[in-house]
């Protein structure tokens, strides 16, 4: 991918261009260009801003979930519970600043409501790397342990109710428009880029990559392994608690069986389509976007040409499976 | 005997004493926990995560993961759901021939492509789910009701339901496969080094493709019995069943790393976290305490968490000692 932070050096010397490994490297982008270009001639009123609005809202939460996941992939592990983490923050939002106890005072209520919401977010993961770090257990599994619990959790909080608002100061996340930019592209945007930055250019996303590369050489280098594993996971907590009070704040509504179904699952399947290699040590954020961004542009084009959305799962899939495939010859 | 040992024979039978003691607790606490009735309903309807768990135990003693086994299920609902129409028999070569379908793509994708099983069967799983969407037009099936497909759901044999029945065919057949047959050695040889297990000249590649194709097959059967149960194939069902198997996998002492594993165990597994809902209901109905479902999912989550790290601290010592 265009930035494909690497641990190991890609260039081969005296290598004849070979097209295998150019289409793995830019695969993605060919396709996202290749997508429009389509959808320029075929799918009646694309280039409108509406079009650009439906499809970044639509994709931004996915995005602000899959960033946290790359970083949690990049370490070689995973992080099944972001979904059940969503049900979570947006299970608890809503009960702190709907409760009588801050009285006219809205945004005191939001603000808590929104930092606490976060705060439990980043606390489910730390408790994710905890128990990847400090007890040894295979992420799959202790990612597991949230995935059933954490959505039990947000439903008995709620009681399994479902709690609707009207409280425009909250909702500003998921429905202003500054500029007549969405605010939840924004946020995406700028998580976006501070991840990215951080992978490429800081101590803590070379951590991050050498952890993924060879966890016994970079504990030898002394390079603070625990410590860079438990931090990821509480990024991916905190990346799931924002995409809930997103989801929640645009839906007006929060309902804990539903927010974030499945999340686990688009995140990565946009982070491997994106480039990122799921045993750990390359990985990159910006292919992350552009793998999310394909994936919902590949539903959109679907759509809106008439083909029925269980169709264009089985496209989705054939496109994962594909990405992955191609970025494997690369490697062979 | 030493810690390893000892932490050994923990996990391989702590899950049956854990699942003895658990019937104990149900037996004296509550009237009915072991009428007939209770018992039936209990086994007929786990019969189903039973057949997904013993698939997916063999898949993960190989090294591999099958996330494709949910949805899987919904696909053989929906297929067993129509072809019960032409018979008892139509109905279950449909749901299972959906599942083998699935188990093939799985397969193929896995050995042929070299794509991490994770992955392949993430998109099998949105792949089968698409599927079963197209296949019932979004809908609930009805399977026929006069072609005596319900039986196999319904059905009793002697004492026992069909579907446990089927279940307990499965294990028998399973653990004989594991223990006694080349291709079982060989499963457990891929999971303990891959390239070793190639170096040595075993068929690497047709064992995990045959793995792969069971655990589709078994999914595909665990549908028959949902659409059987339910009198219609259910094509939004079985979302999480996957996850469901690997905690029953877990709980049951195998190793999600691979190369050991015992049928039994997992059985054990799979019952030891239906009964816990079972319990959990019964307690409901004292009266002491309301747990609602969402407090039984949480519940169900700290258990998974109890048995991981009890495992992790054994696991530990024991490469401790090494």
């Amino acid at each position: 991918m265009i930035d494909a932070a690497s641990s190991r050096s890609d260039s081969r010397p005296g290598a004849s261009f070979d097209f295998f490994a150019f289409l793995a490297r830019y695969g993605t982008l060919i396709a996202l260009l290749l997508l429009i270009v389509f959808n320029l001639f075929f799918t009646r009123n694309f280039a409108t801003l509406q079009t650009l609005n439906v499809n970044l809202t639509q994709v931004c939460t996915i995005v602000i979930v899959a960033t946290g996941m790359t970083l949690v992939i990049a370490t070689g592990g995973i992080d099944l519970s972001v979904g059940s983490i969503m049900a979570i923050a947006g299970a608890l939002a809503p009960l702190i600043f709907l409760s009588p106890v801050f009285g006219e005072n809205v945004a005191l209520a939001v603000s808590v409501g929104m930092v606490a919401a976060i705060l439990a977010a980043t606390l489910c993961g730390l408790f994710n790397g905890w128990l990847v770090a400090q007890f040894r257990i295979q992420p799959i599994v202790a990612t597991l342990v949230l995935f059933i619990a954490g959505r039990g959790i947000a439903q008995a909080m709620t009681n399994s109710n479902l709690q609707v608002f009207r409280v425009p100061e909250f909702q500003w996340i998921g429905l202003g428009r500054p500029f007549g930019i969405p605010v939840q592209v924004i946020i995406m945007v700028v998580l976006v880029i501070i991840a990215a930055w951080m992978l490429r250019r800081t101590r803590f996303g070379r951590s991050i990559l050498a952890t993924g590369g060879n966890e016994r050489a970079a504990e030898l280098a002394g390079i603070a392994v625990k410590r860079t594993k438990i931090a990821v996971y509480a990024i991916s907590g905190f990346c799931a608690g924002i995409a809930g009070l997103v989801v929640i704040a645009i839906n007006s509504a929060s309902d804990a069986n539903l927010v974030g179904l499945g999340m686990e699952l688009d995140a990565i399947a946009a982070v491997a389509v994106g480039g990122t290699l799921l045993v750990g040590g390359r990985a990159t954020i910006l292919g992350t976007l552009l793998g999310a961004l394909t994936i919902q542009l590949v539903r959109y084009t679907l759509l809106a040409n008439g083909v029925p959305d269980a169709a264009a799962l089985i496209v989705k899939a054939a496109i994962i499976a594909f990405a992955v495939w191609l970025q494997q010859q690369r490697r062979a | 005997m030493n810690r390893a040992q000892y932490a050994r024979l923990v996990g391989t039978y702590g899950v049956l004493i854990a699942l003895a003691a658990l019937i104990l607790f149900g037996w004296w606490r509550y009237d009915n926990f072991l009428s007939a009735f209770n018992v039936t309903t209990v086994v007929r309807y786990n019969a189903m995560f039973a057949l997904i768990a013993l698939g997916m135990c063999f898949v993960i003693m190989t090294g591999g993961i099958d996330l494709s086994v949910g949805s899987t299920a919904a696909l053989g609902s929906v297929a067993a759901a129509m072809a019960s129409h032409y018979g008892m028999a139509a109905g279950i070569a449909g749901g299972v021939g959906a599942g083998l379908l699935v188990g093939l793509v799985n397969g193929l994708l896995v050995t042929r492509a070299n794509i991490m099983p994770f992955i392949a069967t993430l998109s099998t799983l949105l792949a089968a789910s698409g599927a079963a969407l197209l296949l019932s037009n979004q809908t609930s099936v009805p399977i026929s009701p006069t072609s005596g497909f319900m039986l196999v759901g319904h059905g009793m044999l002697w004492i026992i339901p069909v579907p446990a029945a089927i279940a307990m065919v499965a294990y028998v057949l399973g653990a004989i496969l594991l223990n006694y047959t080349s291709t079982g050695r060989t499963v457990l040889a891929i999971g303990g080094g891959e390239d070793a297990s190639r170096l040595m000249g075993l068929p690497v590649e047709r064992v995990t493709f045959l793995v792969y194709l069971a655990s589709g097959a078994l999914a595909g059967m665990a549908g028959v019995l949902l659409a059987a149960l339910g009198f219609a194939g259910q094509p939004t069902e079985g979302v999480g069943w996957e996850l469901f198997a690997i905690a029953a996998v877990v709980v049951g002492g195998t190793l999600l790393t691979g190369g050991s594993g015992s049928v039994l165990t997992t059985l054990a597994g799979v019952l030891l976290l239906g009964i816990l809902f079972n319990v959990l209901n019964f307690e409901n109905g004292k009266g002491w305490i309301s747990l609602s479902a969402a407090w039984q999912s949480v519940v169900r989550g700290l258990f998974l968490l109890g048995v991981v790290l009890l495992q992790a601290r054994l696991t530990r010592q024991n490469t401790r000692s090494v």
